[in-house]
């Protein structure tokens, strides 16, 4: 056997043991069943991460896919993020929904049924969706983790918007098992012209594999901001799979703060004409901290904008990694692409990978990208020290700042500022 | 008020000696100018002053009403009661004006000991102070200095020194890139925090900052020390003859 055989059995066995590690789920419908059926043949094809796949070449997978999570305890030093926003709660303990503990799901505008109920039904508007999406995804990449998540995932929710969602719909995620590894899946479908905004924030489990498949009809607008973070060694592993149709919304911010090893997965993809898809995150954390954001856009309509802005805030160790992609296809005309980048490092032992790709097929496109890695400005901290403004407090303020750019993206303004607070939080804590 | 004897420094990573031996001397409510030529050392001695890193005090003191400042943290000194006014003000991308100003100001009041002024009483006290400067209230909300003009920028600088009401205010050059509108404008600002409690060290280069800042004293700083010092006349000496002069004097 020579060597490329001898990696792809060894894919092949993770895939197998990821799929007997998690219990298949009750049976649902048929199409459902064939959904998760395509999904197991996807991974068990692709096989399961390893670090010589191109794509995890700058993140060791081995957290997410070895053995039982580490011991992860929870940090309950702070209330949970959006707790002071209104909003529907739907709570989940250890990857689980807990009806007892969440809001009544009924909400003016919007359709929520547990993901189990759902698949289970013969007819359903997730029939077509179900890991749709996510098939879509594998290619020219394979994702195997998300297709663990669509064959093994019983957990989450399928939320039909309609209208204009009269209040934002919080998933929020607790754990109290310390060796927590859960699945959960959330499908969204934005109605034509219909708008809502997703929170999720929680540290989830000690080991998570969450995946969202969200479909942005024509004129819709779908806005989501996630939390994540808190308890040092959490391990994670998302993804989001959005399609935009025309002259719909999508912005997705992410917030982490902290955790062993977060990848954040996004791919969006343009299918209608004059859509606009905004990817966000930042992403702070020191000592242990692995955080990767990788992202994939691909532009195959026309005159449709997407942004992508990253901002990485790392200290004593901690390691950051962007890959993010464009792909604009040949009749992609007049795409607006742009991809930013950035990561502040507070001191020497920090390291920040940075992997921006364009692609591009059309002649008629404006695109860029840029990445850039660098320390506080020495001169800039002087200026606010020399008015008076401690070192820690002068640094926070450069900091807060720094990461402003990628929560600006935000437009809902009291839940850009529960992010701006959240921020701050921590560089009380944890910068000086 | 501030006393600088025998000042030497040198630059931290290269074995180059700006200043040679400052002698300073500035008594409570006065006010000094430094001339000189490029590379003389005025701005060095700012940031020395200051408090910025890059610099090696090889030998010398300085003193602020009796407390020695070199060994200080820069938000120390500024504590103290000391402001530079920058030549070129940094920009500060992401950092709201008025949310800085709110930070310095109630940092040093921490710092003194003097309870915290509430969201409201800074906010009411910003707008004042630049109302009084004639601070267009939008430059206050937009991110420290950035897309400032020179002018905005030096103005900024007065706006700040009248906020955190310094004991020692030292201007580097801040009639560089000025108009002579703008010049009339800053200098007016300084002019009116002049009081018997405060003193200043105005440095520039030409003499016609100093036709609105009347100093009550005159240095000229030369290779890394003071060569002269005078009254105001010495400004209007070095404006006609220059400084070669002055140096020939004392060769």
């Amino acid at each position: 056997m020579d060597a490329r055989a001898r990696t792809q059995a060894v894919k092949a066995e993770l895939a197998e043991t990821l799929l007997a590690r998690h219990p298949a789920p009750a049976k649902g419908a048929a199409w459902a069943e064939s959904a998760r059926d395509a999904a197991r043949a996807r991974l068990l094809a692709m096989g399961g991460p390893g670090r010589r796949d191109e794509y995890w070449r700058r993140t060791d997978p081995a957290p997410l896919v070895d053995g039982a999570p580490r011991a992860a305890a929870l940090v309950l030093d702070e209330t949970p993020i959006f707790d002071e926003v209104d909003a529907l709660r739907l709570i989940f303990v250890d990857g689980e929904f807990r009806a007892d503990l969440s809001d009544d799901p009924t909400l003016d505008g919007v359709e929520i049924q547990p993901l189990q109920d759902a698949l289970g039904a013969d007819i359903h508007w997730a029939k077509g969706l179900f890991g749709a999406l996510e098939a879509a995804g594998q290619d020219p990449v394979a994702r195997p983790l998300a297709a663990l998540n669509t064959a093994r995932a019983s957990e989450g929710f399928c939320v039909r918007v309609t209208g204009k969602s009269a209040r934002p719909i919080n998933f929020r995620y607790l754990h109290e098992s310390e060796t927590s590894d859960a699945v959960v899946r959330h499908l969204v479908r934005v109605e034509s012209g219909a708008e809502v905004t997703i929170l999720e924030n929680g540290p989830a489990a000690a080991r998570i594999n969450k995946a969202m498949e969200i479909d942005v009809a024509a004129g819709a607008t779908c806005h989501h901001v996630r939390a994540e973070g808190r308890d040092h060694d959490r391990v994670s592993a998302s993804h989001i799979f959005a399609r935009l149709a025309e002259r719909s919304l999508f912005k997705s911010f992410t917030l982490t703060v902290n955790g062993r090893l977060t990848r954040n997965e996004t791919v969006v993809e343009f299918t209608g004409d004059e859509a606009i898809g905004h990817v966000a995150g930042a992403a702070i954390g020191a000592e242990g901290f692995r955080h990767d954001d990788t992202v994939f856009v691909t532009h195959d309509a026309e005159r449709c904008e997407s942004r992508q802005v990253f901002k990485k805030v790392l200290k004593s160790g901690a390691q950051g990694v962007f890959q993010g992609k464009i792909l604009v296809k040949k009749d992609a005309q007049k795409t607006d692409g742009y991809q930013i980048s950035q990561a502040l490092l507070l001191d020497e032992d920090a390291r920040f990978d940075a992997k921006p790709e364009l692609e591009i097929y059309a002649d008629d496109v404006a695109c860029s990208h840029g990445s850039t890695c660098g320390e506080v400005d020495e001169d800039a901290l002087f200026y606010l020290r020399s008015r008076g403004v401690p070192e820690d407090e002068a640094t926070a303020l450069m900091v807060l700042a720094f990461v402003d750019e990628a929560v600006a993206e935000i437009d809902d303004e009291a839940i850009a500022d529960v992010i701006r607070s959240r921020v701050a939080g921590w560089l009380d804590r944890r910068v000086g | 008020m501030l006393e600088i004897s025998n000042l030497h420094v040198k630059l931290a990573d290269e074995d180059k000696t700006i200043l040679k031996g400052v002698d300073l001397n500035i008594g409570a409510g006065e006010v000094h100018a430094i001339m000189g030529p490029n590379g003389s050392g005025k701005s060095t001695l700012s940031y020395v002053l200051a408090g910025k890193s890059g610099y090696d005090v090889t030998d010398g003191t300085a003193t602020l009403l009796g407390e020695d400042i070199l060994g200080m943290e820069p938000e120390e000194r500024a504590a103290a009661g000391l402001f530079l006014a920058f030549q070129y003000p940094v920009e500060i991308p992401g950092v709201g004006n008025m949310t800085f100003l709110r930070t310095a100001l109630n940092a040093q009041r921490q710092a003194r000991g003097e309870p915290e002024l509430s969201a409201g009483a800074v906010l009411k006290l910003i707008r004042a102070t630049a109302k009084d400067l004639k601070i267009d209230a939008e430059m206050l909300k937009r991110p420290v200095n950035v897309g400032f003009s020179g002018g905005e920028k030096k103005r900024n600088e007065i706006m700040q020194m009248a906020l955190l009401e310094p004991k020692m205010c030292i201007l580097d050059e801040t009639d560089s890139g000025l108009d002579v509108d703008a010049m009339k404008l800053v200098a007016d600002g300084v002019n009116a925090l002049r009081d018997k409690g405060r003193s200043f060290l105005v440095i520039t280069h030409y003499q016609r900052l100093l036709d609105h800042i009347r100093p009550d004293v005159v240095h000229i700083m030369s290779e890394g020390r003071m060569i002269a010092n005078g009254g105001p006349e010495l400004a209007i000496e070095v404006e006609t003859n220059g400084y070669a002069d002055l140096k020939l004097q004392v060769a």
